[in-house]
C-alpha cells in the first residue's frame, strides 16, 4: 500500500537520485560491458588495441543507425523485419545509378527517397490497409530482397570508380576517429535527445503505450504509426549509403539476418515488443554488447556456428532477466 | 445451517513489502451464501486466489472438510470442489460456447477424442438455466454479459461445493443479474456454499445471509446480513463513519442558469438519432440507461471521437464546429472513457506523463518538453485531487484503482476544460475514492465546469447528478429530476418507452 501523500515528495521529481540510476537497465547493461572489456583484455593481447576498438566500433556503428530507427518503431509497437534487405537494396539503387553516370550523391539521395517511399508503402498497409507489422515487413523483406538480386543479377557491383571525397564518408577519419563513427554519435546523440525531449516523439510513447488512449487523448495514432514505420526505412536508406561508401562496392546480399540482430540490441538495451518503452541510448549499448561478444569470439577463435548460439542465448537471457525485473518492479 | 464446509485462520500473504493480507480469518458454511465486502486492496480477491490455489499463502491454514489442505493449483482446487469465476472474463474468443464451458472438464477428462454432441447437449442443459444462449455460438459473438453467464456456467460444470463469484454482476443488466440470483439461491438450496464478492450494498443486503468485512489485508467483522445495515457495513469497511455519501447538490433551479453546452439533433447512423439536450452551469447531468443504450456513443459523437455524427453542438451559445476530437479538447469539450485501463491510461508511463497527454503544448516550448514543468503540472493536479502516490515519476501501474482513476481525471483537467464527459467514473473504484470523485466532481460544477456523468449504477447517478437523462436505443427516452429521479423511474426509461413507462404508473 502506497500511502504517502504527493504532499510529502511535492516539487521533487523522483525518489532518491541514486536509487533511481541504480535501477535503471542501463548502467547494468555498462557494468556487463565492461566486465567482458576486463575479462577478453586478460584472455586475448588483441583486443584492447587500438585497431580491434576501432575495427568493432566500424562494426556497430552503421548498424546502430539502423538500430535507432527500429528502436523508435518498437516504442510505437510497431516492428520491421525487411530492415536488412532494404539497406541492402539502398546499396543497390545507389550503385546501380552510379553506374549508370549519376554523381553518387545524387545516387544516394534517390536510393533514400527510394526506401523511405517503401517505409511508406508499409506505414500505408499497416495503418490503413490494417494489416500487421510483422507480416507486412515480412512480404517487404522479401520483395526488397529480390530487387536486389534482380537489380544485380545477384553479383556485386564493384564501384571502383567512386571519387574519393564520397569514399571518405565511409573510410576517412577526422583525425583518429573514423567519419562513420561521427555520423553514428550525431544521429545517436539527436535522436536520444528528441525521444526524450520533444512532444513529436513523446506521441510516439502514448501511440505504443496504449493506442486506443492515446486516440482518446486526440493523438493521430495512425499517422503517428505510419511516420515511425518510414522513419525506420529511411535510417536503413541512409545506413545502406554509409555501408556503400565504406565498402566501395554494392552488394546484394548483404544484411540477411540483419533484422534479428538489431531487434535483439533493442530489446537487450530495454525496448518492449509490446511497445511503449525504450531508449535509444540502452539500445546503442545492447549493439554495443552484442557487438563485443561477436568481436570476442572471433578473437578466442570460436566457430562462426556457435556464435549463433551464443549469441540467441543472450538474447534469451536479456530478456528473460528483464522480464523478471519488470515483474517485481509492479 | 451450522455445518462449516471451508475455515481459513491466520492466513498471511505478502507481495515483496506489501503485506497483502494479514492473520486473516473467514469461515464458509454448507448452503449459505456468503457476501465478501471490502475496498479494493483489501485483500478480498487475494484470499479467494489462496483459496483456488492460484496463489500460495505464506502462512496460515485452510480447513476443508474439518481436514487442512494444501491448495496447490487451480486444478487441486477443481479436484477439492472449489470453482472461482473471476472478475475478469477469461474465455477463448474463436471457440464455441460448449467448448469453452467444459474447458476445464476437458482439461481433467482422460479420453482421447471429445464427445462434441454429448458436450453440447450438456452445455445446452446448463445454459438453459442461465439465460438464452446458443452454446454452438462463438464466444467473439457474444455480448459481455453473455459472456459473464458463460463463465459462470463454466464453473458450474466442475461440481463444485464452494463457488466463488467475483463481482459478477458488474457487467450485467438488471434482468440478467436477476437471473443470476435466481440461479445462486437454487444453488445454496443444493447445499453449495456461495462467496459473493461485491461493492454493492442492495445486492448485498437483498441476496446474502451472512457478510465478511476486510479492510487493508485484515479481517474486520462478519455479520448475520439480517442483524446489520448497509451503513455499518460501509463503514466497517472504510473503517470510519461516512455520514454524508454524497455531496450537496445544485440549490436551485438548474434550468434557470445559463446554458453551458446545447445539443441539438445529433445524430449518428446505427448508433444513436436525433438527440436534443442542454447542460447548465453548475449542474452535473447524467445520462442513465442500460449498457448498450448508447450513452457513450453520443458521448462520443458530441466530442467527435465518432467523426461521422451530425447535428449541431453549441457551446457557451456558439456552435462548435470540429471535425476531429483533437480540436474538440482545443475548444474545451474533454471525454473520459469507461475503461479506464484499455483506452484511458497508459498503465506503463509516469503520472506526469499520463496527465499531460492531452495538450503536451501546456509544458513544452518550441516542440521541447520542460520535464520541470511537466512534473510540476502533476503534482497540483494531484494535490487539488488528493491523489496519494510516491512521486510523479512513477508509472501509473503502481497505484490503486481510485488513484489511477485520479489521474484519468487530472489529465482531463490538465487543459482546463470547459465540458467534461465522464464514463462510469467510479467503476472498480473502492468506496473511499469514490466519495473523493464525487466531491470532485461536485467541487467542478461549482467552480462552473459543465458536467455530463455516464452510469450504470443507480444510486450513484441519483445521488450525484442533478438533471438525469435517460437513454433507451440510441434516443433520449426522458428526463427526471428533483423527486421523480428513482430508481424506479429510471429503471422503467431505460427498459420502456415513455408512453408505456407513464401508463404502467412511473411519475414523470
Amino acid at each position: 500500500m502506497i500511502t504517502q501523500t504527493i504532499e510529502a515528495e511535492a516539487g521533487k521529481t523522483a525518489g532518491s537520485g541514486w536509487k533511481r540510476l541504480a535501477g535503471m537497465r542501463e548502467i547494468g547493461l555498462i557494468l556487463i560491458i565492461l566486465a567482458l572489456f576486463a575479462a577478453m583484455s586478460f584472455a586475448s593481447p588483441y583486443f584492447l588495441t587500438w585497431e580491434n576498438m576501432r575495427a568493432m566500433a566500424m562494426a556497430f556503428a552503421v548498424e546502430g543507425i539502423v538500430v535507432v530507427g527500429m528502436t523508435i518503431l518498437l516504442i510505437s509497437g510497431g516492428i520491421d523485419l525487411s530492415v536488412g534487405s532494404v539497406t541492402a537494396l539502398a546499396m543497390v539503387i545507389a550503385g546501380l545509378l552510379f553506374l549508370n553516370g549519376v554523381d553518387p550523391w545524387t545516387a544516394s539521395l534517390i536510393a533514400i527517397l527510394a526506401c523511405t517511399a517503401i517505409g511508406a508503402l508499409m506505414g500505408f498497409f499497416v495503418t490503413k490497409v490494417g494489416l500487421h507489422h510483422f507480416i507486412v515487413s515480412l512480404a517487404a523483406m522479401v520483395i526488397a530482397r529480390g530487387a536486389c538480386l534482380l537489380g544485380t543479377g545477384g553479383r556485386p557491383l564493384g564501384l571502383f570508380t567512386l571519387p574519393p571525397e564520397f569514399k571518405f564518408i565511409g573510410q576517412g577519419s577526422i583525425g583518429v576517429i573514423p567519419v562513420v563513427i561521427v555520423i553514428f554519435v550525431v544521429v545517436v546523440v539527436a535522436f536520444d535527445f528528441m525521444l526524450r525531449r520533444t512532444t513529436m516523439f513523446r506521441k510516439v510513447f502514448y501511440t505504443g503505450s496504449n493506442e486506443k488512449a492515446a486516440a482518446y487523448s486526440g493523438i493521430r495514432t495512425k499517422k503517428v504509426i505510419f511516420l515511425t514505420t518510414t522513419l525506420c526505412s529511411a535510417l536503413c536508406g541512409f545506413a545502406g549509403v554509409i555501408y556503400m561508401a565504406r565498402f566501395g562496392s554494392a552488394q546484394p546480399t548483404f544484411g540477411v539476418g540483419m533484422e534479428l540482430n538489431v531487434i535483439a540490441a533493442a530489446v537487450i538495451g530495454g525496448a518492449s515488443l509490446s511497445g511503449g518503452s525504450g531508449t535509444i541510448f540502452g539500445a546503442i549499448l545492447g549493439t554495443i554488447l552484442l557487438s563485443v561478444v561477436s568481436s570476442s569470439l572471433a578473437l578466442l577463435d570460436v566457430s562462426v556456428y556457435w556464435q549463433d548460439i551464443i549469441r540467441g542465448s543472450i538474447l534469451l537471457a536479456a530478456v528473460t532477466i528483464d522480464h523478471y525485473l519488470s515483474k517485481r518492479r509492479r | 445451517m451450522s455445518d462449516v464446509i471451508l475455515k481459513v485462520s491466520r492466513l498471511s500473504k505478502a507481495f515483496g513489502s506489501i503485506q497483502a493480507l494479514r492473520d486473516v480469518q473467514f469461515e464458509l458454511r454448507r448452503g449459505e451464501i456468503h457476501a465478501l465486502a471490502g475496498e479494493n486492496g483489501a485483500g478480498k480477491s487475494t484470499l479467494m486466489n489462496i483459496i483456488d490455489g492460484i496463489l500460495q499463502p505464506d502462512s496460515g491454514e485452510i480447513i476443508l472438510d474439518g481436514r487442512p489442505v494444501r491448495i496447490a493449483s487451480p486444478a487441486a482446487a477443481q479436484r477439492l470442489g472449489i470453482g472461482l469465476v473471476h472478475q475478469e472474463i477469461a474465455l477463448c474468443p474463436d471457440i464455441t460456447v460448449a467448448e469453452n464451458i467444459f474447458m476445464a472438464a476437458t482439461n481433467a477428462s482422460r479420453s482421447l477424442l471429445v464427445d462434441y454432441a454429448g458436450l453440447h447437449r450438456r452445455a445446452a442443459d446448463i445454459l438453459s438455466g442461465l439465460g438464452d444462449i446458443d452454446p454452438l455460438a462463438l464466444v467473439r459473438s457474444l455480448s459481455i454479459s453473455q459472456q459473464q453467464l458463460v463463465e459462470i456456467a463454466k464453473a458450474l460444470t466442475l461440481d463444485c461445493r464452494v463457488l466463488i463469484l467475483d463481482e459478477p454482476t458488474a457487467a450485467l443488466t438488471e434482468k440478467e443479474a436477476t437471473v443470476l440470483f435466481a440461479i445462486m439461491h437454487r444453488l445454496a438450496a443444493e447445499g453449495i456454499a456461495i462467496i459473493y464478492i461485491s461493492h454493492r450494498m442492495a445486492e448485498i443486503f437483498g441476496h446474502c445471509d451472512r457478510v465478511s468485512v476486510f479492510r487493508d489485508g485484515q479481517y474486520v467483522v462478519t455479520h448475520q446480513v439480517a442483524e446489520t445495515t448497509p451503513t455499518d457495513i460501509v463503514n466497517a469497511m472504510v473503517g470510519r463513519v461516512v455520514d454524508n455519501r454524497y455531496p450537496a447538490k445544485f440549490q436551485g433551479d438548474s434550468l434557470a442558469a445559463p446554458a453551458i453546452l446545447e445539443v441539438e439533433g445529433l445524430s449518428s447512423p446505427g448508433l444513436f438519432s436525433d438527440v436534443n439536450f442542454s447542460l447548465h452551469r453548475g449542474e452535473i447531468l447524467g445520462l442513465g440507461g442500460l449498457i448498450g443504450a448508447g450513452r457513450s456513443e453520443i458521448v462520443r459523437g458530441i466530442c467527435r471521437i465518432d467523426e461521422t455524427a451530425s447535428g449541431t453542438v453549441r457551446l457557451e451559445g456558439k456552435p462548435l464546429d470540429t471535425r476531429r476530437y483533437q480540436q474538440t479538447i482545443k475548444e474545451g469539450l474533454v471525454y473520459l472513457s469507461e475503461d479506464r485501463k484499455g483506452d484511458g491510461l497508459f498503465l506503463d508511463m509516469s503520472i506526469a506523463a499520463n496527465v499531460s497527454a492531452l495538450r503536451l503544448g501546456l509544458v513544452s516550448k518550441g516542440g521541447i518538453i520542460d520535464q520541470r514543468r511537466e512534473n510540476q503540472q502533476a503534482s497540483d493536479l494531484g494535490r487539488r485531487l488528493n491523489l496519494k502516490c510516491g512521486h510523479v515519476g512513477q508509472p501509473v501501474s503502481a497505484l490503486s484503482g481510485g488513484n489511477q482513476q485520479k489521474v484519468a481525471i487530472a489529465k482531463m483537467l490538465s487543459v482546463n476544460p470547459k465540458v467534461i464527459f465522464l464514463d462510469e467514473p467510479t467503476r472498480g473504484v473502492d468506496v473511499g475514492a469514490k466519495l473523493e470523485i464525487h466531491r470532485i466532481l461536485r467541487d467542478l460544477a461549482n467552480a462552473g465546469v459543465g458536467i455530463v456523468v455516464i452510469s450504470s449504477e443507480l444510486p450513484e447517478l441519483i445521488g450525484v447528478c442533478d438533471r438525469v437523462l435517460v437513454v433507451r436505443e440510441g434516443r433520449i427516452n426522458g428526463v427526471v429530476s428533483g423527486d421523480a429521479m428513482t430508481e424506479q423511474n429510471i429503471m422503467y426509461l431505460a427498459s420502456i418507452d415513455a408512453e408505456r413507462a407513464r401508463a404502467g404508473g412511473a411519475r414523470l
